[in-house]
């Protein structure tokens, strides 16, 4: 366990030292979100239709996925991926420490250090002058940080699977690339999941993406309690299941077939 | 050797390069072509869950949204040279470009052109396509043209901002990225009238950014709406000229940059 702390603690030290852009990516963040949230009030106040969600739950939601964007925005984790371009992926089965666990730790330290980095000045901004409101009850910010946490765990897990899938691929171009499409729409990065068509419902509930930001800000809101809340919870935790198994089963494949050359 | 000749020459060096990685360029491609695609998908819910925007209709923002898109595709592929720039200058590359015999912002926007740009240039194309036969419009050459030129003032607007962007460097020497904000923040505005969202906001990218004018005003004359922000249709028919004034000006700066600049390194 301390291994992987020193792992989670090494990227944040090293990612403080972008301060400057960390501040460019704060801002173009907010900008967009500030466009996003104009267009869904434009929505809004063309129709005077029932929907799922109000005009500033909508609000918040965006302000919500805005701050924790970096969190569904992965690929492969890179400096795993140029270990195994560069066959430096030898040293790291020399490690005292389970293989999987440690590109596991790294794909979540990718994800959770540059979140948290950004989030949390977001947060604060979009509360104080954005719209944002505050969670609906206790219960609800409990629910969503349980919800936020699961959700890191599923992007350390289907990180971690992308990646260990170079091992066949080797140059990841095509998953690091395409996934975030597919990502972005169903986590409900683009349009809040509530706002779909019906039909689309079961394929969205049924997705793991909605862990990452739907399940954590539907529970913010007040929209996901109780059982409802725990159900999102306990899917992302099979998800999360499914995708490490996946991965540790890969990455067994992978390292039998793999000859280290030189001495 | 014209200019011409010469850029070409440059270009078809750069696509020989590109293309000896054909795999990369068509997952590249093909991951624009998607990506935008899933975009247009989710507006395409949103519409039919609120019917309409601000009184516009899916096809009538699809217009708004491909003029845009097309305008940035182009912009992207095209003065990709001056995207690098930051680089050039780190490495002290851009000392050899100011000892050669020709104009020097010739020689950045000869660089590069990114050919894997080409999956948004379809998708938008796809959506323009698509929306020019959902409304009910007659297409006559004059709209046609207008169309066209709006693309193209678009172009130069987009090109213009990247350049900017680029000038930035000789003093920064990094690029600045908040200036994302109106280049792929512009597209995402750009999807949608102007009229939808806040003063300050319309009037920022009207005066200060004028990407109404590539897009909502000789939108307005294609699609013959009345403006209710009050443009007039001569406003409307020239507007995209500003396209074109806002990248001479950019130019102008750009000049004053290779002036200002003191090379980098030992």
């Amino acid at each position: 366990m301390k291994a992987y702390l020193a792992m989670l603690d090494a990227r944040f030290r090293g990612l403080l030292q972008y301060r400057s852009a960390a501040i460019a990516g704060i801002g173009t963040q907010l900008f967009f979100g500030y466009v996003r949230v104009m267009i869904f009030a434009a929505f809004y106040r063309s129709s005077d239709a029932a929907q799922p969600m109000t005009a500033e739950q909508v609000v918040s939601y965006i302000w919500l996925s805005q701050a924790f964007l970096l969190l569904a925005m992965f690929g492969v984790e890179s400096e795993i991926a140029a270990m195994i371009r560069s066959g430096g992926v030898a040293y790291e089965l020399t490690r005292p420490v389970d293989l999987y666990g440690m590109w596991y730790s790294r794909c979540l330290a990718a994800r959770l250090a540059p979140t948290l980095l950004r989030a949390v000045p977001q947060l604060v901004l979009a509360y104080a002058f954005l719209g944002l409101q505050a969670p609906a009850s206790v219960s609800a910010l409990g629910w969503s940080l349980l919800a936020i946490l699961s959700g890191a765990a599923l992007a350390g897990a289907i990180s971690a699977a992308m990646t260990i899938s170079l091992l066949w691929t080797i140059s990841g171009e095509g998953i690091s690339r395409l996934a975030p499409a597919v990502i972005f729409l169903f986590s409900g990065i683009i349009v809040p999941l509530p706002l779909f068509p019906a039909w689309l419902q079961p394929i969205v509930q049924a997705m793991p993406f909605r862990g990452l930001i739907d399940v954590p800000f539907q529970a913010y809101l007040g929209l996901l309690t109780g059982t409802a809340a725990l159900m999102g919870i306990v899917q992302t935790w099979v998800w999360i299941a499914v995708f490490v198994m996946a991965g540790r089963l890969m990455l067994q494949r992978g390292l039998k077939q793999l000859v280290a050359q030189g001495g | 050797m014209n200019a011409t000749s010469l850029y070409f020459r440059y270009i078809a060096v750069s696509i020989r390069g590109q293309m000896q990685y054909r795999i990369s360029f068509l997952v590249h491609a093909l991951a624009h072509f998607l990506i935008t695609g899933i975009e247009f998908l989710g507006l395409a819910a949103l519409f039919q869950r609120f019917g309409k925007i601000a009184g516009w209709t899916l096809p009538e923002v699809g217009l708004f949204y491909a003029m845009i898109s097309i305008a940035f595709a182009v912009a992207e592929a095209v003065p990709r040279g001056f995207d690098i720039l930051g680089r050039l200058i780190r490495n002290g590359d851009f000392d050899r470009l100011l000892l050669r015999p020709r104009l020097v912002a010739f020689q950045v926007l000869a660089q590069e052109l990114q050919l894997m740009r080409v999956g948004r240039l379809a998708q938008a194309v796809v959506i323009l396509l698509w929306s020019a036969h959902a409304l009910d419009l007659s297409w006559t050459a004059p709209r046609i043209a207008l169309l066209l030129c709006a693309i193209a003032g678009g172009v130069c607007l987009f090109s213009g901002l990247f350049i900017l962007q680029a000038t930035m460097c000789f003093w920064t020497i990094e690029s600045i990225e908040i200036v994302n904000c109106f280049t792929y923040g512009g597209v995402e505005a750009g999807q949608f009238p102007m009229s939808i969202y806040n003063r300050w906001f319309r009037q920022v990218f009207t005066f200060v950014i004028p990407l109404a004018t590539i897009n909502y005003f000789p939108a307005h004359a294609i699609l013959g709406r009345s403006d209710p922000l009050g443009s007039t249709a001569l406003l409307q028919w020239l507007s995209p000229l500003a396209g074109v004034v806002f990248l001479a000006i950019s130019l102008q700066f750009w000049r004053i940059g290779v002036r200002h600049y003191a090379s980098t390194g030992s």
